[in-house]
């Protein structure tokens, strides 16, 4: 059985998976000078699922597991998309409900609650000092 | 490309043999995997936490992309600390890549360089972080309570989760150097060297999981 022996794959699939990380690392930093928008998120989560992926199945040696093993990996984290998903779908409601009724101002706030750099004629919120080091 | 050894129809049969289920995995191996699995939920709950409270808050989010600019050559660049400190993270698994052949390979004193090479890399990340955090708590006073740009929970989570990380770092660091003395020690001579996949199997994932960071929390 090859697990037997260890995980031994040619060093030259390492090398290779190394110089694809640092591409989509470079890609994934590109993505910061991009516009907002779906296009922008969509190259976010691509970038980041293929490093993963990469990590995961060649590094970590997954892809060559037996199935018992990643299956018990794979599958459990699925309770965790389903938990985002639930809080995701819950937090334009809690937004809502904080405008509403804390009375919590939709920014732009004229007076932003900071020690230092206030607009004219903002006292800073009570019981929130300068941190000593502030300039 | 071989694929994963067994094939589907193994997997009933792995899981009903009424002895061990992960067969020819070795057992340190397998509890690896089991903690870094409860791991990703203890970071994924985090990352959801953030999620929550960032689409929640009815109060400004400060731009990741300017708070963590630094300035080069007298021209701010976004995020660029971050991306130098993603870039050595990357250069880190490599080098743990190659540790793991070399040690299944009986290199050991390869190994051993590779290892120690790895520790050093990990160490900057953990120095970077440090220079960051300061900036951050010193120069824009940010606090977990508090924080001079908008959302309060902005320092709350940026501490959390980087803060876990780079604790998972830390000791990724110490676990490095305490393997790689054992080897010189000679203390798995007699074994096939699957210490150095184990650990190869922590290093990565203290670099899958800032892959998630850095798309979350730095890019959004």
């Amino acid at each position: 059985m090859a697990a037997e022996e260890g995980q031994q794959h040619p060093i030259k699939l390492y090398f290779l998976v190394w110089g694809l990380l640092f591409v989509f690392s470079a890609f994934s930093y590109a993505t910061d000078f991009m516009d907002a928008g779906y296009l922008r998120w969509f190259l976010i989560l691509l970038f980041m699922m293929l490093k993963a992926g990469f990590i995961v199945a060649i590094f970590m040696h997954l892809m060559w597991e037996r199935y018992a093993l990643i299956y018990a990996l794979l599958l459990p984290p699925i309770a965790l998309l389903v938990l985002v998903a639930m809080m995701a779908w819950e937090s334009d409601y809690t937004w809502l409900t904080r405008i509403v009724f804390f009375g919590a101002e939709p920014y732009p706030d004229p007076c932003p609650p900071v020690t230092h750099g206030l607009p004219e004629g903002c006292e800073p919120p009570p019981g929130l000092e300068p941190p000593a080091t502030a300039h | 490309m071989a694929s994963a050894t067994g094939g589907h129809a193994a997997i009933i049969q792995d899981w009903s043999s009424d002895i061990t289920v992960f067969k020819g995995v070795p057992w340190g191996k397998a509890m690896m995997w089991i903690f870094l699995l409860s791991d990703t939920f203890i970071f994924t709950c985090f990352l959801t936490g953030y999620m929550t409270v960032r689409m929640t808050s009815a109060e400004p989010w400060p731009s990741p992309s300017e708070v963590f600019a630094l300035e080069a050559f007298g021209v701010p660049v976004p995020l660029l600390l971050i991306a130098i400190m993603t870039f050595i993270l990357i250069s880190s698994s490599g080098t743990m890549a190659m540790a793991v052949n070399m040690g299944y390979q009986k290199r050991k004193k390869a190994a051993i360089y590779l290892i120690i090479v790895t520790a050093v890399f990990g160490a900057s990340f953990v120095g970077m972080q440090m220079f960051e955090w300061s900036k951050l708590i010193f120069e824009e006073g940010i606090r977990p309570w508090y924080n001079s740009m908008g959302a309060p929970q902005f320092g709350a989570v940026f501490f959390m989760v980087t803060g876990f990380h780079g604790l998972h770092v830390s000791a990724g660091v110490a676990y490095l150097l305490i393997i790689a003395w054992r080897i010189h020690k000679g203390r798995y001579d007699d074994t096939n060297f699957e210490i150095v996949e184990i650990l190869g199997l922590y290093w990565h994932f203290v670099d899958l999981v800032w892959v998630f960071i850095f798309a979350f929390f730095y890019l959004w």
